[in-house]
């Protein structure tokens, strides 16, 4: 049997945004925070592609935790950014819980765009709700961590800091829960429903199992952009969010729980290359490497080091 | 002694067909029992009633003295009532090892091991061993290691049939239900398949129901034949008594070698 070299990669991959980041300018830190906010729903929806889901509508989850993060703030004036991240968590994951008695019976692309409905609806009650600044959202105060308020050339740092620890320990967490019986059923579930019933487990507990991890993480990883980029509003539920985390999903493939951070760091590269080159047509870029993506690495990024492994 | 499955009056209508008319059955514990009939004759019906796929319209189902008639699948496989399928059904995208333990992970699951906060490898109960090795142990039994991790996609029609009734048998079922174990296979392994089957039955103590169109091998592992034809039971005896009955010859026997006319007319 081969050694798990996950946990000591994730450590690694720790230690190297601690060391590296203290030579990183600003602009750099706040992409890779971001990178780590949206990797988290990524990894979320991984967990959905290995049980053959997709979810477009992943941003209700990543919008709720951002907005109960930053209501914790407006109406409560709580600043800490693991706080905030404690509460996009709960208030994620406990709509997750509910909602997910309901999407976990739906499969292909019931279980797709009943998603999307549900993140739009999100999108319809912010848009009309004038005490959460309806379509100009809120903004959010400056993170403080423990009670202390980082000077501002350390709050980047200090923050991407943060954003890293949370993520790859919930990283971790995931990848225990998927050497776990019940997260091994995924490809089971995926493959033959019927037959995992009639093995005795319920296909339908195990999807709405996931449904809750994945409300979870998008929480945190909202409440983390929210604090992060200072300033919420309702796009953060729109639909082409949702998209935005499928491509990084799609990018990274379900081999490893790192591959969702590798996916969303080079999502957020390639729309801020693209947007500095061209503002207007930006998207254009970000379609063009989607298809090549497709064309070429069908199973993500991970597939990479597999192939590499293989020859 | 009283039987340890008790099917009591069982009724089931599709529209007009009538796939289930008043079916009484007793079964012994540890007894292996034949279901024959003709295709559309109710023995799958049967199955699927027991095993919770399908409601009867009326009649009950009793397991060991407990009502099991409405409840899920699921359910009914956790009690010790497991089946296999006549179409193969494997997770196709797994290996053969994967396929295995994916079985026994439910298996760990169903008795509460294995959980997010377990530590160390737990052990199979029943095997009193890891998960992975287990897997081995069963795929050696039913001679499957040479396929350990082959995609179940590729397997050859014999051994589909065999990881299928391997992977119901993980779980070491009290009764065991095969849906036409040797269709499929050639004549050359369809005595193979069953003596590997039997061989491990006997070992883990099961009661198994096999439904089956091969007289020849009914004959030889049953030790007591239900006849289906249209829906009802038209003989319950031993193969000898059953098979030898006229109405069995007239609607089952001879449904069957007309059914193979048609085959080798066919060919």
């Amino acid at each position: 049997m081969t050694r798990d070299r996950t946990p000591l990669l994730l450590g690694a991959l720790f230690l190297v945004v601690a060391v590296a980041g203290l030579w990183t300018p600003p602009w750099a830190l706040f992409i890779l925070t971001i990178a780590f906010a949206k990797g988290l729903v990524a990894l979320g929806l991984m967990l959905f592609l290995r049980a053959g889901l997709v979810s477009f509508g992943q941003a209700l989850y990543y919008c709720s935790g951002a907005y109960a993060a930053g209501a914790l703030g407006r109406f409560l004036g709580v600043s800490d950014i693991f706080l905030m991240m404690a509460a996009g968590c709960a208030a994620s994951a406990l709509l997750g819980f509910i909602l997910g008695f309901l999407l976990a019976k739906y499969r292909g692309i019931f279980f797709g765009l009943l998603s999307l409905a549900l993140s739009m609806i999100l999108y319809g009650l912010l848009v009309k709700n004038e005490a959460l600044g309806s379509t100009d959202g809120f903004n959010i105060l400056p993170s403080t961590l423990f009670g202390v308020r980082p000077s501002q050339e350390w709050l980047r740092y200090a923050v991407a800091l943060s954003a890293a620890g949370v993520a790859l320990a919930a990283a971790y967490l995931v990848h225990r829960y998927l050497k776990t019986p019940l997260g091994r059923l995924a490809p089971a579930i995926k493959d033959n429903e019927i037959r995992v019933e009639y093995m005795g487990a319920s296909a339908r507990q195990a999807i709405h199992t996931k449904y809750v991890i994945a409300a979870a993480l998008s929480g945190i990883g909202g409440a983390l952009a929210a604090t992060t980029v200072g300033h919420i509003d309702p796009d953060m539920s729109y639909w082409t969010t949702s998209g935005e985390f499928i491509f990084m999903a799609i990018l990274a493939g379900t081999g490893s729980v790192v591959a969702p951070f590798a996916g969303a760091l080079i999502f957020g590269v390639i729309h801020t290359t693209a947007y500095d080159l061209s503002p207007n047509t930006w998207q254009m870029f970000l379609g063009t490497s989607l298809l090549l993506l497709i064309v070429f690495l069908p199973e993500g990024l991970w597939s990479l080091f597999r192939r590499r492994k293989a020859a | 002694m009283s039987p340890i499955l008790d099917a009591r009056g069982l009724n089931k209508n599709f529209g007009a067909v009538t796939a289930a008319s008043d079916i009484h059955a007793a079964i012994e514990k540890d007894s292996v029992v034949g279901l024959i009939g003709t295709n559309g004759a109710g023995k799958t019906t049967f199955i699927n009633m027991i095993t919770g796929y399908l409601k009867p319209d009326r009649g009950t189902i009793h397991y060991e003295g407990r009502d099991i008639t409405h409840l899920p699948p699921r359910e009914i496989t956790r009690l010790g009532i497991c089946r296999s399928f006549q179409i193969p059904q494997l997770y196709s995208s797994l290996s053969v090892h994967e396929n295995m333990q994916v079985a026994l992970g439910i298996v760990l699951r169903n008795a509460g091991l294995g959980g997010f906060f377990s530590t160390g490898e737990p052990r199979v109960p029943g095997y009193d061993a890891p998960v992975s090795e287990v897997a081995e142990r069963i795929l050696e039994r039913f001679g499957l290691m040479q396929y350990r991790d082959q995609n179940a996609q590729v397997l050859p029609g014999g051994v589909r049939k065999l990881l299928d009734i391997a992977l119901t048998m993980a779980a070491k079922p009290r009764i065991l239900l095969l849906d036409e174990p040797t269709s499929g296979v050639s004549a050359e392994e369809k005595f193979g398949i069953m003596d590997m089957v039997m061989s491990a039955v006997k070992a883990e103590g099961a009661t198994v129901l096999f439904v089956e169109h091969d007289m020849e091998v009914v004959a030889r592992f049953a030790q007591r034949v239900l006849a289906f034809y249209d829906g009802r039971i038209i003989a319950d005896a031993p193969p000898q008594d059953a098979l030898s009955d006229p109405e069995v010859k007239r609607y089952v026997v001879g449904g069957e070698l007309h059914r193979m006319d048609e085959a080798a007319a066919r060919a």
